[in-house]
């Protein structure tokens, strides 16, 4: 039960965070310098940062960051991705041989690094963050729609609904989308949970959120500078990335499980 | 066998060809001028134009392409912006660093991942099982960017046990490997596990068994033989993705790699140097994973026999 309930409230939580985010964004990047290192205790929950500034709502605040872009990337990603694959798996013949020829270049780049490279490039910035990371996510689901639309439009039904004269968009998006729904989901879990480090990882290397605005990544930056004094400033922010991409992989685990009869292991 | 061999290496070469006009392009995506964005809104408009013939922006594209694919033919990446020295010489020197943190971060998880997947395939559903798939779950859950500053925090500020950060003898490779090596460790014990698992199904080790044979033995000797193969594989295709996450480690420890290199190059506007860096490491890992492919299928007759993995 616990496999269940423990990733559901912590994705709850953040969820909840993400969306009343913007209340505390004002105390968030509130400087404070009578405060400046100070520990958790009883005036803040989780201390403050160099500057005085509470390192709860900075979590808090940096919790829609989080969402907003590990959302959007893989929403984008997504509909990128199913789009390039079913075109790729149904057509078949030299659209397939071009589009699958792209996707092989775009999976000879290790993952991060194109981003890091397309972030630097582009500048920082939410909206250049999630172009950056789509642009590495699309791939996956796309490989994913692909192989799994090679091996459907063999079926029966499909068969059928060609033999009567079905337009094809129609093929596409009522016998063969469907089917591929569950495995897409259960990628789409696991690409959030990579999506969240990742954009923690940009934002760490300064190629995301930009000061003042908090985002988990650039907090571990901040606090990087002052471990020995402050170490609560690291800790906070690591645990919440950790507990939410845990969270994500638990899901993402159960759902494979449940939904996804293919890879069972 | 021939055209095995000769299929994946022109499916490398073209993935090759179509990384470098990837990074090619990557230039053009700066928003704006990309002169202006390198040199600042207040610089001269000599010093501009130079920098525009200097990097060749002020002719057609085509030509562009051209030239840079004739510079690549002949190691020739460019200058960098800052130091004025070419990039290739700014990567030779930095080569090193990150080929000995990718491999001690290999070395590391290899010592982790093999004996926590053959005591979680050995006892399947009881509680090392467990303890290591836990582990495993937990290894990819947590960052590297996060992961190293804890560890610096334990090991060099608390206990004075290694070096906080750069480049040196075998203490200061110590933290920077185990930070690289622990997520890649978690996907590793994973996969010794299902494989293993696989294996220890077979008929030939239900005979080993009856024989008599010892259980180390059937499980070192007999299944572990048949179970490297996958592992093999995923090591190949981790050990390109390791030259990429070393990039946030290089970063946190202050490691002079081509990671770090990359970061210091996008700070300070050097796209030249940031091309090459990307072009090196993906390059790299297409190598590796070719390599990986045709190791594989020189290990393995199946794949070659009918040409598809």
């Amino acid at each position: 039960m616990i496999r269940y309930w423990f990733p559901l409230g912590v994705l709850a939580l953040w969820a909840v965070a993400a969306i009343t985010g913007g209340w505390v964004v004002d105390s968030a990047n509130q400087i404070d310098l009578q405060r400046i290192l100070m520990r958790p205790g009883d005036l803040g929950l989780m201390g403050y940062d160099d500057l005085g500034r509470p390192i709860l709502q900075r979590i808090w605040v940096g919790a829609q960051v989080s969402l907003l872009v590990s959302f959007g990337v893989v929403s984008l990603s997504l509909l990128i991705g199913t789009a390039v694959g079913l075109c790729a798996g149904y057509q078949g013949g030299w659209l397939d041989l071009i589009l699958v020829r792209i996707m092989d270049v775009f999976l000879a780049f290790p993952g991060i690094l194109l981003a890091i490279a397309l972030a630097g490039v582009m500048g920082p910035g939410v909206d250049n963050l999630i172009i950056a990371l789509s642009a590495v996510g699309w791939v996956g689901f796309a490989r994913l729609t692909r192989g799994q639309v090679l091996s459907l439009k063999q079926r029966d039904h499909v068969t059928a609904a060609v033999a009567l004269g079905t337009p094809r968009h129609l093929i596409l998006l009522r016998h063969l989308l469907p089917l591929l729904s569950a495995p897409l989901i259960v990628e789409a879990t696991f690409g959030m949970a990579g999506m969240v480090i990742a954009e923690a990882g940009l934002s760490f290397l300064g190629l995301g959120i930009q000061p003042p605005d908090a985002s988990w990544g650039s907090l571990i930056r901040d606090g990087a500078s002052y471990m020995l004094m402050a170490p609560h400033m690291v800790l906070a922010p690591g645990v919440a990335i950790m507990l939410v991409v845990l969270s994500l992989n638990m899901l993402g685990d159960r759902l494979r499980d449940r939904l996804d009869h293919r890879s069972h292991s | 066998m021939g055209r095995f061999l000769l299929s994946r290496v022109v499916t490398a070469l073209g993935s090759m060809l179509g990384v470098a006009c990837l990074v090619f392009l990557l230039i053009h995506l700066v928003p704006g001028d990309p002169v202006d964005v390198m040199l600042g809104e207040s610089a001269r408009p000599a010093d501009r134009q130079a920098l525009r013939v200097s990097l060749g922006l002020d002719q057609p594209i085509e030509t562009q392409l051209v030239n840079y694919f004739s510079g690549l033919a002949q190691f020739d990446l460019g200058q960098s912006l800052h130091s004025k020295r070419p990039v290739s010489e700014l990567l030779a020197e930095r080569i090193p660093a990150t080929l000995e943190l990718a491999i001690a971060a290999l070395f590391v998880a290899l010592l982790i991942a093999v004996p926590l997947g053959i005591l979680a395939a050995v006892e399947r559903g009881k509680a090392w099982d467990w303890g290591a798939m836990g582990f495993s779950m937990l290894g990819v859950s947590i960052p590297n960017f996060w992961l190293g500053p804890m560890l610096i925090l334990c090991f060099s500020l608390w206990l004075g046990l290694t070096p906080v950060s750069g480049r040196g003898g075998f203490s200061n490779l110590i933290l920077p490997a185990v930070t690289l090596g622990t997520g890649f460790a978690a996907i590793l014990a994973r996969m010794v596990r299902s494989s293993l698992l696989e294996v220890l199904g077979e008929d030939f080790v239900r005979t080993a068994r009856a024989k008599g044979v010892a259980e180390l033995q059937v499980i070192w000797r007999h299944a572990m033989r048949n179970a490297w193969l996958p592992v093999i594989t995923l090591l190949g295709l981790q050990l390109g993705a390791l030259l990429g996450g070393a990039v946030v480690t290089e970063v946190v420890f202050d490691w002079p790699g081509i990671g770090s290199l990359m970061i210091e190059s996008i700070q300070k506007r050097d796209y030249p140097v940031v091309q090459g860096c990307v072009l090196f490491i993906s390059l790299m890992y297409v190598l590796v994973n070719t390599l990986t492919d045709l190791v594989y299928g020189l290990v393995d007759p199946r794949i070659r026999l009918d040409g598809s993995i």
